[in-house]
């Protein structure tokens, strides 16, 4: 009898699909501003705030996860948030592992993001606003393209990243099927059920999926590097 | 001097930790006004100033008819409408050249004949389809330069656009950036610390000092003058109009000056061909007599204005020639032996003179 069932594998898919693809969605759309922030700033803040993005590199995730359930508990700050905003609780939800996950994933995001725009030299912004271009369309013309290494890596970091999370999972999200749980919370599951084909089945294109990414990687940086070069 | 709608007018201030630039100046609104100036005296900050790159800028800022920023508040630079070519050019490196000329063109809505005439004037044709980092640093500079044109500016503003160019490339660029003097019919605002630049460049003269005017006129009146430190400089000099009179077969020229005749080796220019000469003082020396058995062609006569001591034991003797100022840098001992004293009739002898196109 197999112990992973279809719908089981399907479900287990899609949640995770779903998780990383919106969890690097957000994170391009936060991550941009807050890195451009963080790389032109000379505010006293950038320091604290920059420690505060790369937390989640050195905290073991499962302090981040315990966090954040204290807070979406129901009278804990999230939990009132959204008791008042007259919002179900996001504690064992697939929204409050989304939540988890853009805190989870924000360094792997942030981090080549500023590195990208603090690389981009000054004088061509400038040159690009003697030549009538607005700061939107200095954004569109010069800042995105000569960001696309940095934005494919953020991406790329993101999404696996959030593929690859565990502990904040298993604390914040439980292990609901078809709700919160995810792929990497399966393989634990067909470990303890003593289902090891279907775990080698799992790492085994958890590994592949992951070796995959890089790869794709490295190439779409090798073409960018030789379309500058 | 009576306002003129077309000028532009610069009162601008800022300060940044120690160093504090405050400029009052009125440039005229069509020519070539040269910014000139040693390292930090605030000149390229100005032209950012101008091209509202400097946010902390405070003051008035008005080209033409067109007030750019007052005491309510300033444009933005993607609204002002100058070209600007920066030290390093800041071409944009992931466009082709003719991606980085289109770039200001389009936002300008210019004319393609504009985009064209440019491209043709500055031999950038070959170019078009090259990435900026492929080119070498003087047709980088010369891109640069047509995008500028190219994005139809009110105002032409160069940042020291030599001064990252070894000696041929600059020979190389000088031309392009007299054909653009010539022919852009804009105001065109010059940075530079080098004086043959200015010499050869510029129709309106700015010193700047510690971010402040030292002197403002036409040019020939400024690089003319001795009471400014131009004159004590090692490369002093006067700068000279002529118009070619003559060229013999060896392709001696002979040029009609307001100082005399003055004969020089150069492009065969033809007579009448009008262009600017530069007399460096060390290369004028003093006689009391005209030597005819001397090989020096240029001899000068002259009246003796001043003698002024130069650290080095070197003394600088200003003279009117024809209404004409020349200097000559000699030494203390000539002086002593010659006994010259001001209001004494001298012949200059002229060792080189520089063509100025």
């Amino acid at each position: 009898m197999e112990f992973t069932s279809h719908t089981t594998w399907v479900a287990a898919i899609w949640v995770t699909l779903k998780l990383a693809t919106l969890t690097t969605l957000i994170l391009l759309v936060l991550g941009t501003p807050l890195a451009w922030w963080l790389a032109h700033t000379r505010s006293p803040w950038r320091m604290p705030i920059g420690a505060v993005v790369s937390l989640p590199m050195v905290l073991p995730p499962t302090v981040l996860g315990f966090y954040l359930l204290l807070g979406m508990a129901p009278d804990g700050p999230i939990g009132r948030l959204t008791d008042a905003l007259g919002l179900a609780s996001l504690a064992f939800t697939f929204n409050g592992l989304l939540l988890a996950s853009v805190l989870y994933s924000l360094p792997f995001a942030v981090h080549p993001l500023q590195a990208g725009f603090a690389a981009i030299p000054a004088p061509a912004l400038e040159a690009a606003a003697t030549l009538r271009a607005s700061p939107p369309d200095r954004f569109l013309t010069v800042i995105l393209p000569l960001s696309r290494p940095a934005l494919i890596t953020a991406t790329l970091f993101s999404f696996a990243h959030t593929v690859g999370e565990f502990g904040v999972v298993l604390m914040v999200g439980g292990n609901i099927d078809g709700e919160t749980r995810v792929l990497s919370v399966l393989l634990y599951d067909q470990v303890e059920g003593m289902a090891y084909a279907d775990a080698h089945l799992l790492a085994a294109g958890l590994l592949g999926f992951s070796f995959a990414l890089l790869l794709l990687m490295q190439w779409l940086g090798r073409r960018t590097a030789v379309a500058h070069g | 001097m009576v306002e003129r709608a077309e000028d532009i007018r610069v009162a601008l201030r800022l300060a940044r930790g120690n160093f504090r630039l405050d400029i009052d100046l009125r440039l005229p609104g069509s020519g070539c006004s040269v910014v000139f100036g040693p390292s930090g005296c605030g000149k390229s900050t100005l032209l950012r100033a101008i091209a509202g790159l400097e946010p902390q800028a405070r003051g008035a800022l008005r080209v033409g008819d067109a007030c750019w920023q007052d005491a309510r508040g300033a444009l933005p630079a993607h609204r002002r409408g100058v070209g600007m070519v920066f030290q390093h050019s800041a071409l944009l490196p992931h466009l082709s050249v003719i991606g980085n000329l289109r770039y200001g063109w389009k936002r300008a809505h210019a004319a393609p004949a504009l985009l064209e005439r440019w491209i043709e004037r500055l031999a950038l044709a070959p170019l078009l389809p090259r990435r900026p980092d492929s080119l070498s640093g003087g047709e980088r500079q010369r891109v640069a330069l047509a995008r500028a044109l190219v994005s139809n500016p009110r105002l032409l503003l160069l940042d020291e656009p030599l001064s990252a160019l070894d000696a041929p490339r600059r020979a190389e660029i000088l031309p392009y950036l007299e054909a653009v003097r010539r022919e852009a019919g804009i105001p065109v605002l010059y940075v530079t610390h080098a004086i043959e630049e200015v010499a050869r460049l510029a129709d309106h003269l700015v010193l700047l000092d510690a971010g402040r005017v030292t002197a403002a006129g036409p040019a020939l009146d400024v690089l003319n003058r001795d009471d400014l430190p131009l004159a004590l400089r090692e490369d002093a000099g006067v700068v000279l109009e002529a118009q070619v009179t003559g060229r013999d077969t060896h392709g001696l020229l002979s040029l009609y000056t307001p100082a005399g005749t003055l004969y020089a080796h150069g492009d065969p220019h033809s007579p009448g061909t009008r262009l600017r000469v530069r007399i460096q003082a060390r290369d004028v020396s003093l006689a009391l007599s005209r030597h005819e058995d001397s090989s020096l062609l240029n001899l000068l006569p002259a009246t003796l204005l001043a003698l002024v001591d130069l650290p080095g034991g070197q003394v600088q003797a200003r003279m009117d020639a024809g209404g004409q100022m020349l200097l000559a840098r000699i030494s203390h001992r000539s002086v002593e032996r010659l006994g010259l004293q001001p209001g004494m009739p001298v012949w200059a002898q002229v060792k080189a003179v520089a063509l100025l196109v």
